[in-house]
This record gives C-alpha cells, sequence and structure tokens, in this order.
C-alpha cells in the first residue's frame, strides 16, 4: 500500500500539489480544507464518489470505513477499477485516493459499523458522511451518530436510484445536526436500481455541503 | 397540537409507534427528533406523543 503513495510523491512533491490550489479562491480556503477531517462510512456508490471528492477538494484527513470487497456489479457507479476487483474496497479505495493526493492523511477501517462501536469511530470527526445501502443501517447509523456523538454533524444520502430527473435531489437541513442529500423517495427494486449519474449527484451534494460546513467554521 | 415534519396535526396521547407504523413508516428505516432528542428504536414503543411536541421523522429508503 504504502509504496503507490510513495511513487505517487515520486512523481509530485508537496509544494507542486499545493500550488495548484485554484488561486481563484481566497488563500484562507486551502488551509481550512487541509486542516479538516471528515469520516465517510460506506465506501459504495455515494462514499467512494465522495471520498475522491474530497481527496480533489485538499480536505487532511480522512477516515474511510466499509467491511465490505470490491464487485463486478459495482463499476456502474462506484469509483473502482477493474484491477480492484476482489479488494477490500479500503485497501482499493486508499490506493486510488493515493494517485489523486497522497499527501492527504487516510486512515482506512475493514470493519463492520454497529451501534456498539459508532462512538470509538467517530466521536472524534466533525463531520461523518452517511453513505451506507441499506435503510435500515443508514437509520442505524444517523440515530446513533445523533445519540452518541454530540460534537458530530451528519450528511446522509437519502433517495438517489434510477434516472429521473436529478433536479428532485436537493440538500435539506433536518433535526439539529444533520443534513439529508438525495430525492427522499426513489427506493431500489420494482424495476429500479442504481446507476453512475444520480448515484454522483447525490454524492456531489453531500461532498459540497461538506466544504460549505468546513468553510463556514471559524 | 403536535408539530410533525411542520404540519401541525391533533396527535396529542397517541403513541409514537403506532402512529408511525399507521402513517407507513417502518421503525426500522426512521429516525426520529422530538423535542430535539432523537428516540431510540427500541423506545419508539413507549413515547405517548405530547401536545405541543416537536417531531420530526425522517424516512429512509434504499441505495447508496
Amino acid at each position: 500500500m504504502s509504496k503507490i503513495c510513495e511513487s505517487m510523491k515520486e512523481l509530485i512533491s508537496k509544494e507542486e500539489l499545493d500550488k495548484a490550489f485554484d488561486s481563484r479562491f481566497p488563500k484562507e480556503m486551502q488551509k481550512k480544507l487541509r486542516g479538516a477531517k471528515v469520516a465517510v462510512a460506506g465506501l459504495g456508490g455515494l462514499g467512494s464518489n465522495i471520498a475522491a471528492m474530497l481527496a480533489r477538494s485538499g480536505i487532511g484527513k480522512l477516515l474511510l470505513v466499509d467491511f465490505d470487497t470490491v464487485d463486478v456489479t459495482n463499476l456502474n457507479r462506484q469509483m473502482y477499477f477493474i484491477e480492484h476487483l476482489g479488494k477490500p474496497k479500503t485497501e482499493a479505495l486508499t490506493e486510488l485516493l493515493y494517485r489523486i493526493n497522497p499527501y492527504i492523511e487516510y486512515e482506512a477501517l475493514c470493519v463492520k459499523v454497529t451501534p456498539d462501536n459508532v462512538s470509538e469511530l467517530f466521536k472524534d470527526y466533525p463531520i461523518v458522511c452517511e453513505a451506507f445501502d441499506r435503510p435500515d443501517q443508514k437509520a442505524m447509523l444517523v440515530r446513533e451518530v445523533l445519540m452518541k456523538c454530540p460534537h458530530t454533524t451528519v450528511v446522509s444520502g437519502n433517495g438517489m436510484a434510477g434516472y429521473a430527473d436529478t433536479n428532485e435531489i436537493k440538500t435539506m437541513k433536518m433535526m439539529r445536526r444533520l443534513y439529508v442529500c438525495g430525492d427522499q423517495k426513489t427506493d431500489v427494486g420494482n424495476g429500479i436500481g442504481l446507476i453512475a449519474p444520480r448515484v454522483a449527484v447525490c454524492a456531489a451534494h453531500q461532498a459540497n455541503k461538506v466544504l460549505q460546513l468546513i468553510m463556514q467554521n471559524d | 397540537m403536535v408539530r410533525i415534519n411542520g404540519e401541525d396535526k391533533d396527535l396529542a396521547g397517541k403513541n409514537l409507534l403506532e402512529y408511525l407504523q399507521e402513517t407507513g413508516f417502518d421503525p426500522e428505516r426512521v429516525v426520529v427528533e422530538r423535542n430535539l432528542e432523537i428516540i431510540p428504536k427500541e423506545r419508539l414503543s413507549d413515547v405517548t406523543i405530547n401536545d405541543e411536541d416537536e417531531i420530526e421523522v425522517l424516512m429512509f429508503v434504499g441505495g447508496g
């Protein structure tokens, strides 16, 4: 794993990557992003796309959590490539993210999230992206983080199946520390599956909300 | 009156779990906040909705 990280570092220095930040943005923005840490729970259609966008945006530390391996059925919407098939998603995604920015701190945990480990996993992260696929697991994560991690805001994905208008995908604030992105209604099943564009739109809503939360933090 | 997801409803005295089930919310897929407190899934059946409660219900669909 660290071989890829080292070989990427040989190709580009930290200074060169840092200088490439879009200088049209205010100077403090890059510093704020670099100082931020974000957890991504689930590394599938939503999570792998969110993580890639946050890595490209220069977030300083990413916690990546998923117990699953890359499957051929994932390729239609997840960030992975054919060379990753059969690998744990934590390993495959970290490899991939090193190729975007090897100077970001990545912590990857190949574990199943349960009510018993939520607090330990996420309490030190100001932002957690909920990126699971089963609705009971999504509800569990949001419930448990909001109950047990009082300093954590959750950015969740809810409803991004099919290929109906992406205009229906929105971000809304709910409860005290929760943002929900998606159309809130399109479930999988009954002739509707998951496919790249709409999943990516929802993931982008989540990643963009993460940037907003970091930038509005003083 | 009880405020649920921004709408006023006459639900004082109603059992929370019963309300959710009757409205088509699957208790396995919901997050419920009442008066700024998240209600644990196992406790939904213990809660009686009170007058002037402010409740938010989020129901998840599959996919991600």
